[in-house]
């Protein structure tokens, strides 16, 4: 394995990795974006609607957490193949980047409105009461009280929603939608290059101790209930 | 137009239904007059916080009404509900800031609610900073502060949409004796300066006898007595009302043993130690002070003082006659049998 210390392994899988690696952060933010497009409202809803919440609504509060639920208990390979027919419907194609992107928005939404969930509800609830005891709209709480308070939260939680994108592109390489995992599948495990395998490993691991460490010094720098 | 601030009529105000239902407020009716300091006492669960969440309808009554400035607050639209908060603003135990904004931008928060342009809001938060004695600390986070600071910014943020009333709900509870001072010296000063009615929740006498007017002694959801804080002082008529005036202090049931003693009340007039002495001289008869709970409200005495009389029933008649003829002086006679 000491090969990947050579010039011919990287003359030979350079390219390769590089474009690997493009399509993993390719798929991971992109999906990421969308994600929390979905499950950030949600995760909102679930806040406002709960039974102490500021808009307590118990038959939308049950129905958003058992829909969140059951996209939650999905594994994601299962979601992938499942909802092929949709992938092709909303990107034109099931597979390669793009066809990865609709199920790992699918399957990691709900993950989000989970931490998103969690998230808001450490904001103070005397905080929350303060505002409407001011005279705040339902909407002023949520952009000017949830969100902010809850930033440094939220930003924790935006890694592990990251990395666990990541880990999911790994697995959607696994069935042709490219990037480290598929690199991982097809070198390291079909054709034991053994050193793709190891390269590919540490690739990732890099992302993810790269990505973890930039979330926690932004959400401890900007948190302002530290000084 | 009207010299009541704030009318409730007949509220009550249960949680639940059922047999589980907390009748938490029954039968409430209160007058609160323009620019008065207004106390609202009484032990833990008594429906304090309840009350004064009913007044800017953070609690929805079950029945009665909430008048505020002339405006039924049960009957407003959820849209007219919060415009009318802008005037009946509200400080808390716990401060309750905004952690992730600093002083000077927690104080703009009410008025970012209402739409006020940045930099005007900004120039008034500066100035209201200035009034609570923070102008320095502008730019500091609420993580910086002390609890007393803390709670300045908060009244500063509590005056920024101009409120004609600002309640507390045990704004002091959570701070040390002389920071409470400072900050209940604040509330005086401010409702001074600014003529805004002042609503005080405290389940400390202390509080109450340091700047209200006039007081409403809450019990088990109910109003056991209300008037002056002299009158309540003087004359407590209720259980309720004693248990608060003295806590601890000369309630006859704390002495177990047969006594035949006095409750000994003064109201503002004679001082405590020469009705002891006198006695002692004049009639030639000694007492025990077996408690006594005294205070000086505006210079004047308050308070009582439960006297043990002579086992002899003549020594005990003279005494007695003797306090009953001192002015501003009430007495009651016990007769507490273990
Ligand atoms: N949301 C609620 N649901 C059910 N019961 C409640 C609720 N809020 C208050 N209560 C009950 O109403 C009663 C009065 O409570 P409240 O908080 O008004 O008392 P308080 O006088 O403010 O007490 P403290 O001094 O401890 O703050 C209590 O018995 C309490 O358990
Ligand atoms: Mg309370």
């Amino acid at each position: 394995m000491l090969e990947i210390f050579t010039a011919g392994f990287w003359s030979q899988y350079g390219a390769l990795l590089a474009a690997g690696t493009r399509d993993t952060l390719i798929m991971t933010l992109v999906a990421t974006v969308f994600a929390y497009v979905l499950g950030l409202p949600l995760g909102v809803a679930l806040i406002l609607t709960q039974p102490h919440g500021i808009r307590p609504c118990a038959l939308l509060y049950r129905v958003l957490g058992w829909i969140i639920n059951v996209g939650r208990s999905l594994p994601f390979i299962i979601l992938m193949v499942a909802i092929m027919d949709f992938t092709k419907l909303i990107v034109g194609t099931k597979i390669g980047v793009l066809g990865a992107i609709p199920p790992l928005v699918i399957s990691a939404a709900p993950f989000i409105a989970r931490m998103v969930e969690t998230s808001l509800a450490e904001v103070d609830a005397g905080v929350v009461e303060a505002a409407q005891s001011m005279g705040a709209s339902t909407l002023q709480i949520v952009w000017k009280v949830y969100l902010p308070e809850a930033k440094p939260s939220l930003i924790l939680g935006g890694s592990i929603s990251i990395i666990t994108i990541l880990a999911y592109t790994a697995i959607a390489g696994a069935i042709g939608a490219g990037g480290l995992g598929d690199l991982a599948i097809r070198y390291g495990y079909q054709r034991r290059v053994d050193s793709m395998m190891l390269v590919t490993v540490i690739f990732l691991i890099a992302l993810v101790q790269i990505i973890q460490s930039i979330f926690s010094r932004v959400s401890t720098r900007i948190d302002k209930r530290l000084k | 137009m009207n010299e009541h601030i704030i009318q409730i009529q007949h509220l009550n105000k249960t949680f639940g239904s059922g047999d589980g239902a907390v009748h938490a407020l029954e039968e409430i009716n209160l007058d609160i007059r323009q620019g008065e300091i207004f106390g609202i006492i009484g032990l833990s669960g008594a429906g304090k916080s309840t009350l004064v969440r009913c007044m800017n309808l953070l609690e929805r009554p079950t029945a009665g009404k909430v008048i505020v400035d002339g405006q039924d607050m049960t009957a407003l639209s959820e849209k007219e509900l919060r415009l009318a908060r802008r005037n009946i603003t509200m400080i808390f135990q716990s401060f309750n800031l905004l952690m992730q904004r600093t002083c000077l931008k927690n104080v703009c928060f009410p008025m970012e609610l209402c739409g006020v342009p940045a930099d005007k809001a900004r120039r008034r938060a500066a100035e209201l900073m200035e009034l609570v004695g923070l102008g320095d600390k502008a730019d500091a986070y609420p993580a910086q502060l002390s609890g007393g600071q803390k709670q300045r910014v908060a009244i500063a943020r509590a005056l920024a949409t101009d409120p004609k009333v600002l309640l507390c709900d045990e704004a002091t509870s959570a701070l040390d004796p002389t920071t409470t001072a400072s900050i209940l010296e604040l509330l005086k000063d401010l409702n001074r300066k600014l003529g805004v009615t002042v609503v005080v929740i405290t389940h400390q006498m202390s509080v109450i006898e340091e700047i209200c007017s006039r007081v409403a002694i809450l019990d088990g959801g109910v109003v056991a007595e209300q008037g002056t804080v002299e009158d309540i002082f003087s004359h407590p008529s209720t259980d309720a009302a004693r248990r608060l005036v003295y806590p601890g202090g000369a309630s006859v049931q704390q002495y177990g043993a047969a006594t035949h003693a006095v409750r000994v009340a003064f109201n503002g007039g004679s001082a405590y130690q020469p009705l002891i002495a006198s006695l002692a001289i004049e009639c030639g008869v000694k007492v025990n002070i077996l408690g006594a709970d005294t205070r000086n409200i505006d210079g004047k005495a308050f308070g009582t003082m439960l006297l043990g009389l002579p086992d002899d029933p003549n020594d005990a008649a003279k005494a007695l006659s003797y306090i009953r003829s001192q002015p501003d002086v009430a007495a009651e006679e016990v007769e507490y049998h273990a």
